[in-house]
């Protein structure tokens, strides 16, 4: 509880330091744009991927599970869109960008700290949390929301061509991810995707400034990172869910 | 000129500095001296608030440093150039983006006259022609030049070397040594050397000062080093039997 409570207080301080205005206007907007390519560019093929075979998935169990006459065949379509924006596109997507762009944020910052590269930094004269974290935390809150609508469009074709062999035709299909479409799982599937786009930066970012020691430290941070994203990811989702749907 | 008066860290229930006074002059090599684990490091960290100290005072031509609030010591740290153990060069960058970077972020001089600054100094720690290359490109006495170069390259009062040729050949290490004394007496700074070497203590060593066990156990120029009574300097500077040899 003590280790708890003192990881808690140093995470906040850490944020304290980090929001404050940045040095120079034009090096932050040039380490963002170089932000957005790491953590948003860079990640549109691993997202692609997995939110059409997600999506094809869906699709196919739920017609598994609807095979009832009983059933019109467009609630197919109808439950897939509902998995892909309540649930699978902004908290699944979002605890594989934990360990894929997580990771990487904990182990960069975590080597250049074992490497003295921080203290170079403030001995300079610059915030280094500042300089380092910032635009890692905007350029998150800036493009998980855009990769996430990706996400759920690609989702729902996959959902289209996993329905191909279930029976259903494409005018169904279509039908049911358009009826009684509720726009407010959209706010809130990026309410919940903002929220986890907070976590897994700074979080993240958090374990690699205070790595300590050498290249073993820096992988034990970046493994930390990874599992106590997805921990309080999983938490804010039960949270947010209670919160705003309940 | 750095004034440190009775300098106290532990870590734990570890006491690494023990009660540590010293004044370290302007345009000399100021040299700290002792053996791995005597707390050498830690002083030269706790003197620019890498470490924070439990008590005493450090102070900057009269300007105590821990006294000051962040953005005054923000400013200071501009003072201050820094050539650290392991060169420190952000590896993402070339070394011309390295050594630019201070300029970028504390100026607002021209493209040009940025570029002209850092080619001096790239020119004054000879190393002309390698603005491309990236950190991993580089040799260990480059990287130690090149961390220079970007040490200088704001004009600093202050220049802190920790262990400067620490994994460099002998004859490197005294380029080194004798590149950070070179420019001590030109630009007139205070410079600090913490070092175990004692090829660079009869280098470059004005003023010295021996940490024993995180107390300072003795302080004196070169020439008296070689006639101390101190034990422990005896057995630290004569633990080599070159050394012993030249003794007698």
């Amino acid at each position: 509880m003590k280790k708890l409570l003192q990881h808690l207080g140093k995470y906040f301080i850490l944020l304290n330091k980090v929001f404050s205005m940045p040095e120079k206007r034009s090096v932050f907007i040039n380490q963002l744009s170089q932000e957005f390519k790491k953590i948003g560019i860079d990640s549109i093929g691993i997202v692609t991927i997995i939110s059409f075979f997600i999506g094809a998935v869906v699709s196919i169990q739920t017609a598994y599970n609807f095979e009832s006459p009983l059933y019109p065949k467009y609630l197919i379509g109808f439950a897939t869109r509902e998995s892909l924006i309540l649930e699978f596109c902004p908290t699944m997507l979002c605890l594989i960008l934990a360990g894929k762009v997580g990771s990487n944020m904990a182990s960069q910052i975590g080597s250049m700290r074992v490497s003295e590269q921080i203290d170079a930094l403030e001995i300079m004269g610059v915030n280094s949390a500042t300089f380092l974290i910032l635009p890692k935390i905007v350029a998150s809150l800036l493009f998980f929301p855009c990769l996430i609508i990706l996400s759920i469009a690609i989702g729902l074709v996959g959902g289209w061509v996993g329905c191909q062999n279930t029976g259903i035709t494409t005018a169904s299909y279509l039908y049911g991810i358009k009826i009684d479409f509720n726009p407010f799982y959209v706010t809130y599937c990026l309410i919940k995707t903002t929220f986890f786009a907070f976590i897994i930066s700074s979080v993240s970012s958090y374990f690699g400034y205070y790595t300590n020691g050498g290249a073993l430290e820096v992988g034990t941070a970046s493994t930390r990172a990874v599992v106590y994203s997805s921990i309080i990811i999983l938490l804010f989702n039960f949270l947010l869910t209670d919160l705003l749907l309940a | 000129m750095i004034e440190i008066k009775e300098i106290s860290k532990s870590f734990s229930e570890n006491l690494v500095l023990d009660n540590v006074s010293h004044l370290f002059e302007r345009g000399k090599t100021n040299l700290i001296i002792g053996e791995s684990g005597s707390g050498k490091t830690t002083l030269l960290r706790s003197l620019i608030g890498l470490n924070e100290i439990d008590s005493g005072q450090v102070l900057f031509d009269g300007r105590d440093f821990h006294n000051l609030n962040i953005k005054e010591k923000r400013k200071l740290r501009q003072e201050i150039g820094m050539l650290f153990q392991k060169g420190a060069l952000y590896d993402y960058m070339t070394v011309e983006e390295n050594i630019l970077f201070p300029l970028t972020m504390f100026t607002e001089q021209e493209n040009e006259e940025k570029i002209y600054r850092v080619n001096e100094c790239l020119k004054r720690v000879n190393l002309i022609n390698s603005n491309k290359l990236f950190p991993s490109e580089l040799s260990g006495g480059m990287t130690k030049r090149v961390s220079i170069a970007r040490a200088i390259v704001m004009n600093p009062k202050y220049l802190l070397c920790d262990e400067p040729n620490s994994g460099l050949d002998p004859k490197t290490a005294i380029i080194i040594d004798n590149l950070i004394q070179e420019i001590t007496i030109e630009s007139n700074i205070t410079t600090i050397v913490n070092t175990h070497d004692m090829n660079s203590v009869m280098e470059i060593g004005e003023r010295i000062a021996y940490l024993f066990k995180g107390k300072l156990s003795w302080q004196g120029t070169k020439e008296e080093l070689m006639n101390t009574e101190n034990k422990e300097l005896n057995d630290f500077v004569f633990a080599s039997k070159l050394f012993k040899r030249l003794k007698k």
